[in-house]
């Protein structure tokens, strides 16, 4: 059951994906990429990584996707199609790329290494991220407030209009 | 639930520029709206109490949140480092933003942030601390280098710093995610009892020199130092070139020295060929340029190569020798980058080799102030610069490593062309063009004054400081 549906969503997001680089609207390609996003996410949660998964859909699905539409709106207005791709003499790049990785994919499934260690503590529910982010993480939990803040203050500074 | 203890104490030099950061930004709303100097003033007192709070602390040793921060005689001595560049760059940026009224709470805010981030790297006791520290110093110094907004250059040096800086973060990234991976953890202290030499590892190491590495703008990692030393407004390079140094620095030699202890074989041969290229590099390329604001980036980035070679040596004497050359260079730096900003024009001109010809002449005291900060440079006794080099190339030889100090010697004669130059086009050429008359400023001239005491002093009785940057570093080699 488990494999029959861990199928199912890695088809889904191979074919997101793909659709993704073959469409020529960028808004096409955009809706494509929440579909993969959000097919990543439920592998994520088949893996027991919950908190991943939530994470996964509010910050790249959510958050990061409404900015990939809102500039696509913004920088070009009305001509979601373009002409003849600029980029077109770098798609042979692309292939010793995809050799390299269809390679390092073989070499994997033949070697099939260890898997990593461990980490203390790996349980991927919400309650667990939680408890160690107030407690050993507390820290940097805090700091990351403090680095919002700069972030905020920065954009103000920028965006203030003024002399 | 077990919550750590909250032990402000580990952090209370940080914990004091923050809550000053917090008050600049309330005072800012305050009136009086028009003028922001008190802004400037309570900054400047947030930077002397924490100097204080860190003397204070002199001598304690503590770990605080879970062995996420780590009190001890090495980050005091940065933190002392870290105060006395912001404090000097507090006040050289007071009559500069107001003379082009740009003065705004923002900016002191964003100054005192990264301050914060700075000295958070040189006390972090964990990977991510170090990440987000360094994160936090490096947003705000992109902010600050474009915030000359209506000056192409400006913007220009902001773009270029944001996106290498994104890009060798995520080096930085990826280079503490391997490293995880083979040792299982991110604390510091964990990961040196770990002693990993496996492949990950190594792959993981030489990630976080390629992060670091730009930070400390070496070569091949230097390429964005130029633009953005001249594009920044003159204040955010004094900036960039002393204190986020300082504490990239600070970052390195902990984690290096500390944590990945079981490779120092790998990287002491990384960091010799980083070492002699960034030295002459540096320093050759420093000799073709006529703007005065790039050559001393590209001197800035020889000084590093000079640094390294401390640590290349290690021990106590190698290492101490980069915390000692680190504190001259501080007062070193920020000078010569106080008389540059001093004498600029309110359009960003004034900066070229051509303008500070015959400068002797109608500003006797500034050039010659000038003369003492590049000598110092140079490294001519009795200033810092020569205390600092003699140290750093004695440990070479000490080490073993002979070549080195070679390269180091010969650069620095390379160096003393280009410095000597400068000295020689002020003081025997006769002025072109017709200058605008700058007005004397106090806090400036305060900046100049503290910055000139540090170097003498650390010329003349170097010992006790070179004592304490050794008792510094010793804790990290036990």
């Amino acid at each position: 059951m488990q494999t029959a549906v861990f199928f199912a969503i890695a088809a889904i997001a191979v074919a997101s994906a793909l659709g993704l680089i073959v469409r020529r609207n960028p808004i096409h390609g955009a809706l494509f990429l929440v579909v993969n996003l959000g097919s990543v996410a439920a592998i994520y949660l088949m893996l027991n990584a919950q908190f991943l998964a939530a994470a996964q859909v509010i910050i790249y699905a959510g958050a990061i996707m409404v900015l990939f539409v809102f500039a696509i709106m913004v920088l070009i207005p009305g001509k979601e199609e373009t002409g003849p791709d600029p980029l077109r003499p770098f798609r042979l790049v692309a292939i010793p790329f995809g050799a390299f990785l269809l390679v390092e994919i073989l070499l994997m499934l033949v070697v099939r290494p260890a898997p990593p260690r461990e980490p203390p503590g790996a349980e991927g529910g919400a309650e667990a991220i939680g408890r160690l982010l107030f407690t050993d993480y507390l820290f940097p939990f805090e700091l990351t407030s403090v680095l919002l803040l700069a972030a905020l203050v920065g954009v103000l500074a920028l965006a203030k209009r003024k002399a | 639930m077990d919550f750590p203890a909250v032990s402000l104490r580990a952090i209370l030099p940080a914990i004091v520029i923050l809550t000053t950061a917090a008050l600049v930004l309330l005072l800012d709303l305050l009136p009086p709206r028009e003028r922001k100097g008190h802004l400037a003033v309570v900054s400047l007192a947030g930077v002397v109490a924490a100097l204080l709070a860190t003397t204070w602390l002199w001598g304690g040793e503590s770990r605080a949140f879970r062995g996420m921060v780590v009190l001890d005689g090495y980050a005091l001595f940065l933190d002392l480092v870290i105060c006395y560049a912001a404090g000097l760059v507090v006040l050289l940026s007071m009559d500069y933003l107001r003379e082009r009224g740009l003065e705004s709470g923002e900016y002191y805010a964003l100054v005192l942030l990264a301050t914060v981030g700075m000295m958070l790297m040189a006390s972090a006791g964990d990977l991510i601390v170090v990440f987000l520290s360094l994160e936090l110093m490096s947003l705000s110094l992109y902010v600050l280098a474009g915030y000359f907004r209506a000056r192409l250059a400006s913007g220009e040096a902001a773009m270029k710093y944001f996106l290498l800086g994104a890009f060798a973060t995520s080096f930085f990234l990826y280079g503490i995610a391997l490293v995880y991976g083979s040792t299982g953890t991110t604390n510091l202290d964990r990961i040196a009892a770990s002693a990993s030499r496996d492949s990950l590892m190594m792959v993981g190491v030489a990630l976080l020199l390629v992060g670091f590495g730009f930070k400390i703008s070496a070569v091949p990692f230097h390429m964005w130092a130029p633009d953005v030393y001249v594009g920044a407004p003159t204040s955010v390079t004094a900036l960039i070139a002393t204190g986020s140094k300082a504490a990239a620095f600070a970052a390195l030699i902990r984690v290096l020295v500390t944590s990945l202890r079981s490779t120092q074989p790998d990287w002491t041969v990384l960091l010799w060929g980083l070492a002699a290229a960034t030295m002459t590099v540096g320093n050759v390329v420093a000799i073709a340029q006529s703007n005065l604001k790039r050559m001393l980036a590209y001197s800035s980035v020889a000084h590093v190569g000079y640094m390294l070679i401390g640590l290349v040596a290690g021990g106590v004497f190698g290492t101490g020798a980069v915390l000692f050359y680190l504190l001259v260079y501080t007062f070193t730096t920020a000078g010569a980058f106080g008389v540059v900003l001093l004498l600029e024009h309110a359009g960003g001109e004034g900066v070229s080799l051509a303008d500070y010809a015959g400068r002797a002449r109608r500003h006797p005291i500034l050039a010659l102030v000038l003369s003492l900060f590049l000598l110092s440079l140079i490294g001519i006794p009795p200033f810092g610069g020569f205390v600092g080099k003699f140290y750093l190339f004695g440990a070479a030889v000490r080490s073993g490593y002979i070549g080195l100090a070679v390269i180091g010697a010969l650069n620095t004669a390379v160096a003393s062309y280009y410095y000597l130059r400068l000295i020689v086009y002020m003081y025997m050429r006769e002025p072109e063009g017709v200058e605008a008359v700058s007005t004397p400023s106090f806090a400036g001239g305060l900046a100049l004054a503290v910055a000139l005491v540090g170097i003498v002093v650390l010329g003349v009785v170097p010992t006790p400081f070179i004592d304490l940057a050794q008792a510094a570093v010793t804790p990290l080699l036990r």
